[in-house]
């Protein structure tokens, strides 16, 4: 139901105007993926990742979830199913296909789930990755971090620091879910930059520990 | 007008699916070669007339026809010089990969620039690794058109994961020269899982660990009611059977050097020499021990050699590949105690030592119940089935190498990571470092490395007409597009001004479109007709999708017109009609244009009504609204 007072036309989304289908030139509903007249395959709407899979923009979701409705949504548009057709059909399948593949990368991992969110609202982390950190106490802890990780000589040790940053992560995502839910952007902008920087140590630990492995 | 069927969306078969050809799978090997068709999802190998289901993929060039299988291979120690072998291992490489597999190649390569693809000089004659794999794919095209009977030209061709698009490309192009339409490029082990997912209904992790005559590949996938979800893949597109059988010659060469006898052996003495190798192996994978003679040089050595001695020689192989099936499951983040089975596929993983140590890595015994020299074909056929006759397997695959550019200082900007889904698309912002600057140089790399030159090297162009700006203030987005195929398009433009400028990429080592063009022209006038025909059956389709479109637009809105109109537009359909009685191509595309402008005001009057409408379901909320104030 459409929110009294609010302009429809302003609101863009609620209900605009059909298109015209590119394969027998009547209306389609805007956003809408398949012509209800001919069927045919329409370009895939520019809409957000958790529209896309017919989610509202939440932090907390279930993987199994998100990986339920990608796989039904790829059995529907992947390119294989679109092999025969003409090849304005395979065009958008492809386009579909490579929104859901996008999307699921983003939906399926919390991280960019979180940066993805905070970029909606309006408000992205800071520090993409040659960004410095204005947070001095993220600046130490990566730092300590990078310390131990140093000092360990052995697979043994870089394992015991991987769990360890690993239970951290799981702590910053608790975190980033409360952020959330109370609507505290600010905390959640703050808590996204430590996971990513949390995310680059696992990597340089992970590659750290193939070293000393091989 | 005729019925129509309706399917539903995204299932829909193409029009007239009965009188449709088959599509068959296809495993283009290094070794060997296969060919599979499926119906009703059981898959089966095409046999020639004497009932052999590989055929070695071997070609032999001389005055005639080229002659490709057995007898070519037959040929191998008679007239060396006219055969080619091991072919796969050369598509999309330049003469600067060559390096990498130095001395394991008998053949005479032709001198060409350093980034175009390698030509061999083969029985007098010189071509490209892609028009022998063409060859090949003829042989197979035609014995399975002798065994079912009628014409093939749609197939799906696997290629190892690990190949990056240089191969990929070149195996499309000498599909496309043997006259086959691919539908799709499959990765050899998702062939693989899905003959044995299917065949099992099997769920969870699985690896599958793919040892070919001259590739290496390992996958790990997620099989779940029907969907084959690649979560890492890696390989070594140069390691394979063929390595042991190049220790093995070795071996014996060197106990020849201990004997006195001079090493230094012909090229065709060479290709013997690796000949007795493969049998060697062969026999040393179901026997213990064997002895065989080299006559060389007028010099006659015998060798003796045990499976325990040939297992020290081919260790160092099998250890590599232990060690990138451990290294890719570390990728995936996935335990060895999370992999539910392992599948086996390639001729090379019959050799004990393969078993052993494969079942020591994953602790369990592998599955290898499938022939595995069979199982990439099997699955093939029966993905070539699901796109042709529809399915309801779902198969995700990712990027193997990662694909990026170079930037200042010959560093690589990953563009898109390894182990992405296909189909994939990034963008990524570059921008001038010169003040004025016009011209930007795009280098596309694909491979692990931090240094541009330590990657492969994929295509150059560069991006003029940059309007000038001071350094650092042009936007200039590189959009890397990777389809289902795992073929990738590069495109550039400069953003900020409004100035868009896009360059299609194709990479160096393919053939450009004018190479294919002469090929085509040159080697074969049925090819052409394929051509022909390829283009037909579009604009067939083409038109059916526009008649199926009209027909169910007609049946929503026919009311909106007048009897004229509807006269008007049923003429040019029973135009168009008549010309998809006969095989003009430009007589169907003539009448489905006068027939798109028959229906123009149609169109527009549809539109009119669906936004009077869409406008009506508007006014009606409002209505509601102000009623629920």
């Amino acid at each position: 139901m459409v929110e009294s007072g609010t302009s429809l036309e302003a609101k863009g989304v609620a209900h605009p105007l059909p298109q015209a289908c590119w394969s027998c030139r009547g209306p389609v509903a805007s956003g809408a993926a398949f012509c209800a007249t001919c069927r045919a395959l329409q370009p895939p709407a520019e809409i957000d990742h958790f529209r896309r899979f017919d989610l509202s923009p939440a932090f907390d979701l279930q993987r199994a979830e998100v990986e339920r409705r990608y796989f039904a949504l790829q059995r529907q548009f992947h390119p294989d199913r679109f092999a025969g057709k003409s090849a304005t059909e395979r065009l958008h399948s492809v386009q579909h296909a490579t929104a859901l593949n996008q999307a699921f990368g983003v939906l399926a991992d919390p991280l960019l789930r979180a940066e993805y969110l905070l970029q909606l609202s309006g408000r992205p982390v800071a520090g993409g990755e040659a960004e410095t950190v204005a947070d001095p106490e993220l600046l130490l802890e990566a730092m300590a971090l990078r310390e131990e990780l140093a000092e360990a000589e052995d697979a043994s040790a870089v394992a015991a620091l991987l769990a360890k940053t690993e239970a951290m992560i799981g702590e910053i995502e608790v975190a980033l879910s409360g952020a959330f839910a109370s609507g505290d952007l600010a905390a959640a902008a703050g808590l996204a930059l430590r996971f990513r920087y949390m995310r680059k140590f696992v990597e340089e630990a992970t590659r750290r520990r193939r070293q000393i492995g091989a | 007008m005729q019925l129509l069927e309706i399917s539903e969306p995204g299932q829909t078969p193409l029009p007239h699916a009965e009188k449709r050809e088959l599509a068959v799978g296809i495993d283009l090997g290094t070794t060997n070669s296969l060919i599979a068709i499926s119906e009703g999802g059981k898959p089966e190998v095409l046999r020639d007339a004497d009932g052999r289901v590989l055929l070695p993929s071997a070609v032999a060039y001389g005055p005639g026809e080229p002659v490709v299988g057995q007898a070519a291979r037959d040929l191998l120690l008679a007239a060396p010089e006219r055969v080619a072998v091991s072919i796969k291992r050369l598509m999309g490489r330049g003469l600067g990969d060559l390096k990498a597999v130095a001395g394991t190649l008998p053949f005479q390569v032709e001198a060409v620039e350093a980034e175009r693809m390698v030509r061999l000089v083969v029985g007098g004659r010189k071509l490209t690794p892609v028009e022998i794999s063409a060859d090949i794919l003829r042989a197979l095209k035609a014995r399975a058109e002798a065994a079912l009977g009628r014409p093939v030209t749609q197939a799906v061709v696997t290629v190892p994961a690990y190949f990056d698009d240089a191969a990929r490309t070149a195996t499309r192009d000498a599909a496309r020269l043997a006259g086959l339409q691919v539908l799709r490029l499959v990765n050899e082990p998702t062939a693989a899982a899905l003959a044995y997912g299917l065949d099992r209904g099997a769920e969870g992790l699985y690896a599958v660990y793919d040892l070919g005559g001259g590739t290496f590949d390992v996958s790990v996938l997620r099989l779940e009611k029907g969907v084959f979800q690649v979560l890492a893949t890696g390989g070594d597109a140069a390691l394979g059977g063929d390595d042991f059988d190049h220790a093995l010659a070795e071996h014996f060469l060197s106990q020849r050097g201990e004997a006195g006898a001079s090493p230094a052996l012909s090229v065709a003495e060479t290709k013997q020499l690796l000949a007795l190798a493969r049998g060697a192996k062969e026999r040393l994978t179901t026997e213990p021990e064997g002895e065989w003679e080299i006559v060389a040089g007028g010099v006659t050595s015998r060798h003796r050699i045990g499976r325990a001695g040939f297992e020290a020689l081919i260790a160092p192989f099998v250890e590599r590949t232990t060690k990138t099936a451990a290294a890719v499951l570390a990728d995936a983040g996935l335990g060895i105690e999370e992999i539910k089975g392992v599948v086996l596929v390639g001729g090379a993983t019959r050799v004990p030592l393969v078993r052993r140590r494969v079942g020591e890595l994953f602790g369990r015994a592998p599955l290898g119940d499938i022939d595995p020299d069979q199982v990439v074909a099997l699955g093939a056929a029966l993905q070539a089935e699901a796109l042709t006759r529809g399915g309801d397997t779902l198969l995700l695959d990712v990027v193997p190498l990662s694909l990026g550019i170079e930037t200042m200082g010959g560093l690589v900007e990953k563009v898109i990571p390894r182990n992405t889904p296909i189909p994939a698309a990034r963008a990524q912002e570059f921008t001038t470092y010169r003040d004025g600057q016009s011209a930007m140089a795009v280098h596309v790399v694909q491979g692990e490395r931090e240094l541009a030159p330590q990657n492969r090297s994929l295509a150059r162009f560069e991006l003029r007409g940059i309007p000038p700006m001071t350094a650092g203030a042009a936007r200039i987005r590189v959009t890397f597009a990777v389809d289902a195929d795992g073929l990738l398009s590069v495109t550039a433009e400069e953003a900020t001004t409004g100035v868009r400028q896009t360059v299609e990429v194709k990479p160096s080592y393919g053939l450009s479109e004018d190479e294919m063009t002469e090929m085509l022209r040159q080697s074969m006038e049925h090819a052409a007709e394929d051509m022909t025909a390829r283009l037909l059956t579009e604009a067939k389709v083409e038109a059916e999708r526009v008649l199926f479109a009209l027909d169910a637009a007609l049946k929503s809105d026919g009311d909106l017109l007048s009897a004229a109109a509807r006269g008007d537009i049923e003429t040019a359909v029973a135009a168009v009609r008549r010309t998809l009685q006969g095989e003009d191509r430009d007589a169907i595309t003539a009448a489905v244009e006068a027939l798109d402008k028959a229906t123009v005001e149609f169109a527009g009057q549809r539109m009119d009504r669906g936004m009077q409408n869409a406008l009506r379901g508007v006014n009606i909320e409002r209505l509601a609204d102000r009623f629920e104030q």
